[in-house]
């Protein structure tokens, strides 16, 4: 039974993890790729969790706890990036003498 | 009672991958980001610490259950926080795939009295 | 229970470093937990890379004080885990549904709050539980600006600002202090009559 359960967790993971790889190749912006990142890492360390639970090894927790924080550190710094940088897509130019920091409040899109 | 853990622990792994497969979907059929990482934000961390019940289950080991009670603390803490800030950065740049992002400040005026 | 921040200036050169004995316990912990191990050197290395935290990466104080009420405590987390349940199966039947995604939408929340701490933890908890997420934050006023994955499934804003706010007074109800409650328009009974509620706050 619990082979059983292991095998469909894994595939139900595996489809997922593919669908954020989809996203991940064609999401519009960096945000959306972030975001794809994140639910791919998650999945990651699901799968890292399903394999540990059929074989009930001990030595992959710390695994875990390293990659969960691995990724919320990657989103973050990606997030921290993105809305300095000024936007990849050819919409109207928002200013000429960028410079400020991330706290400028100024810039909200409003597209 | 071995038994018995397994079984949940069996139940567990399959709603927590279920809940993760739906993460993937939602990230790839929503289409927007705000939705997107809605996904991101409930059910990735409900079948996240869904799997880590069933490994505890499995394991039922005194120092490995206190890791993965660190690591769900730490999901539910951090999960917020890089939604929130994936989001502030799409609100700033634009970037959010939505036509009009203000849809509906519905804002009352309050009525003072 | 009493958390309060400690203040003032240090007198002693070896204050400083044992001033933050809360992320001092904490580092302890976690320490503990990583290595697996309870022994006293991984206690006392824990609590020392926590000082060296707090030292080198100084945060500024909240300057809000923080009581626990065992009662709401108990019915804040109650309704967390079952929100939590609730938000992520909705979101996944959403997710995964042949119709087509619905539309969301924005929806601005005045909070009742000032206190930086509960307007932290409120948006964090927020975005975890009912179907909202919190996309923005202005911290005059304060207001959480949310996203809604579903707006008309939701009850429109209106329904949406007063589940947000319900959250809020749970969360206000199981830590916040009394002056805190009677300012945010909770408690109608004036504890402490040197904080006095606001004008905009006495409905």
């Amino acid at each position: 039974m619990m082979v059983a359960a292991g095998v469909g967790a894994t595939a139900l993971l595996a489809v997922g993890a593919l669908f954020a790889l989809v996203r991940m190749e064609r999401g519009p912006s960096m945000l959306d790729r972030t975001v794809a990142f994140d639910v791919l890492t998650t999945t990651l360390v699901g799968a890292v969790a399903v394999e540990a639970a059929l074989s009930r090894r001990i030595e992959s927790v710390p695994i875990l706890v390293v990659l969960s924080m691995v990724g919320f550190i990657g989103s973050v710094t990606i997030a921290r990036f993105a809305s300095v940088e000024p936007p990849k897509t050819d919409g109207p130019k928002r200013r000429a003498g960028r410079g400020s920091g991330p706290e400028d409040s100024g810039e909200r899109g409003n597209s | 009672m071995i038994v018995v853990s397994d079984v949940a622990a069996a139940l567990c792994l399959l709603l927590g991958a279920f809940f993760s497969f739906s993460a993937g979907v939602g990230v790839t059929r929503f289409d927007n980001l705000f939705s997107r990482m809605h996904v991101v934000a409930k059910p990735q961390v409900l079948g996240l610490l869904l799997l880590l019940t069933a490994l505890a289950l499995r394991l039922q080991d005194r120092t490995s259950v206190a890791m993965l009670l660190l690591v769900a603390v730490f999901q539910l803490m951090t999960s917020p926080v890089a939604a929130h800030m994936v989001g502030r950065a799409g609100l700033r740049t634009g970037n959010t795939g939505v036509t009009s992002p203000r849809t509906c400040d519905a804002r009352e005026p309050e009525a003072d009295g | 229970m009493k958390l309060t921040e400690p203040t003032g200036t240090p007198r002693r050169p070896l204050a400083r470093f044992t001033r933050p004995w809360r992320t001092m316990a904490l580092g302890a912990l976690l320490w503990v937990l990583l290595w697996g191990d309870l022994s006293w050197a991984n206690v006392v290395s824990g609590a020392v890379l926590g000082a060296l935290v707090a030292v080198a990466f100084p945060l500024p104080s909240l300057g809000t004080a923080a009581t626990i009420r065992p009662g709401a405590l108990v019915h804040l987390l109650g309704r967390f885990v079952t929100d939590l349940v609730l938000a992520s199966f909705q979101v996944a039947w959403t997710a995964v549904r042949p119709s087509a995604p619905p539309r969301g939408g924005l929806v601005e929340v005045p909070l009742r709050t000032t206190s930086e701490l509960f307007v932290a933890t409120t948006a964090s908890l927020s975005s975890l539980v009912p179907g909202t997420l919190v996309v923005d934050l202005d911290r005059a006023g304060p207001t959480l600006h949310v996203h809604v994955l579903d707006l008309t499934g939701s009850g429109g804003p209106g329904a949406v600002r007063d589940a947000t706010l319900a959250l809020e007074e749970r969360l206000l109800r199981a830590f916040a202090p009394q002056a805190e409650l009677v300012r945010a328009g909770l408690v109608d009974r004036v504890v402490h009559p040197h904080v006095p509620p606001s004008e905009e706050e006495r409905r």
